[in-house]
């Protein structure tokens, strides 16, 4: 339909005129949140699409908006969309700012076309399938913006959730906090048997006082975790066992008899301590 | 052929893989090994693994069939220096080598080594 692209490049002659309407537009229907955003910067993103817009059109492969012709297009919604998700704007917040220059383009095709009904058909047909292309690509690149700023707090969350402490020369401390899934287990384990390798420890302690719930599932963990400590020719004792865990792990049958077990961290390192030849006797105060 | 060396340290062989482990390399040191503990009679075995970057369930399982031969002839293994990718390879495999000794560098693996035999009463 290369009239009807014609046709829409014809629309958008007047850029300044168009540019005008749709931001009046934007401004008028709430997609624009004043509160994160500038009207000046509505309307210098606006100005610079249309001029994005109109030669990515004119090299006539209007449906076709993921060739190369339209890359300058892309980037640049790209950093649109990436932007707004950082600020804080829902996703059909981002998406209307390309839909909305929907109704000023429209408005023209209809002085254009007054008399030929189906020829005005075709043009609006172009037009919604190039914009509805474009909105839909804001909005996966928004999503994939969010999903970036999730994954990276995830991780950051699983570095700073399994510091590895050395308590004495020899002795390693893990205490962990919080739910222990897969992932986490995997990145517990990795950085305690880096820890090992680091300081040549003998011992690890790990402490489960702050995992809130310990199934089948965490107990089978810990356990892969032991033994792939006692591989390297260390020894581990789990200790911060809470009495409703100790009920826990006995009603669901884990057999951790392989393990030392210490009630409290305290124990484990006396434990610790005598294992690796070492006492703490009290300082007497002179009288 | 590639061979994995066997050295001699008074009562104790040592064993230092530093090539990638494949399978016909694994029975070879399993063959000489068996050899050398009878011919040298000798009291222990220190296996040091640190520049093995690769297992699989065979080589986890070579390791530990080394171990329980060691053990027939009355001599104690131990493996040092496992790598943690390593390590974890194997308890992921469900390999935990139960029934060898380990230990975290050749260092210690010497004074363990030391400790079992005199234990067991053989000086």
């Amino acid at each position: 339909m290369p009239s009807a692209t014609t046709a829409l490049d014809r629309a958008l002659a007047n850029e300044q005129e168009v540019l005008t309407e749709w931001v009046q537009l934007q401004l008028t229907s709430h997609s624009l949140r004043s509160d994160l955003m500038k009207e000046s910067e509505l309307r210098e993103q606006s100005r610079e699409f249309l001029s994005l817009f109109k030669p990515a059109l004119a090299t006539g492969m209007s449906f076709s908006t993921a060739s190369n012709e339209w890359a300058s297009v892309r980037d640049f919604l790209a950093s649109i969309s990436r932007s707004r998700a950082v600020q804080g704007f829902t996703p059909s917040e981002t998406a209307t700012f390309v839909l909305s220059l929907k109704q000023p383009i429209f408005n023209r095709l209809r002085k254009q076309f007054e008399s030929a009904p189906s020829e005005l058909a075709d043009a609006l047909w172009v037009t919604t399938t190039i914009l509805d292309k474009l909105a839909l690509y804001t909005s996966e690149l928004y999503l994939k913006s969010r999903e970036e700023v999730i994954t990276r707090q995830q991780q950051e969350l699983l570095e700073l959730s399994t510091p590895v402490v050395e308590l004495w020369s020899g002795i390693l401390a893990l205490p962990l906090i919080g739910t222990l899934d897969s992932a986490r287990t995997q990145v517990v384990m990795e950085s305690l048997l880096q820890a090992i390798v680091r300081t040549s420890a003998a011992i690890a302690i790990i402490d489960i006082t702050g995992v809130p719930t310990v199934d089948t599932l965490v107990a089978q963990h810990l356990l892969k975790t032991v033994a792939a400590a006692r591989l390297m020719g260390a020894d581990c004792i789990i200790s911060g066992i809470r009495p409703q865990i100790a009920q826990t792990i006995v009603h669901l049958g884990v057999d951790l008899s392989a393990v030392s077990t210490k009630a409290t961290l305290a124990d484990a390192f006396t434990m610790a301590l005598r294992k690796t030849g070492s006492t703490l006797t009290p300082t007497v105060k002179p009288a | 052929m590639e061979k994995i060396p066997i050295l001699r340290m008074g009562r104790f062989l040592l064993v230092t893989i530093q090539v990638d482990m494949h399978d016909r390399l694994a029975l070879q040191l399993q063959d000489d090994l068996t050899d050398r503990i009878v011919k040298d009679r000798a009291h222990g075995v220190l296996i040091d693994i640190s520049s093995l970057e690769v297992v699989d369930s065979f080589i986890g399982r070579m390791i530990s069939n080394i171990a329980a031969m060691a053990s027939v002839l009355d001599a104690r293994t131990v493996v040092v220096g496992m790598q943690p990718a390593v390590a974890i390879t194997l308890v992921e495999l469900g390999l935990s080598l139960e029934g060898v000794r380990t230990a975290l560098n050749v260092d210690k693996g010497m004074e363990l080594l030391r400790e079992e035999v005199a234990a067991a009463g053989r000086v």
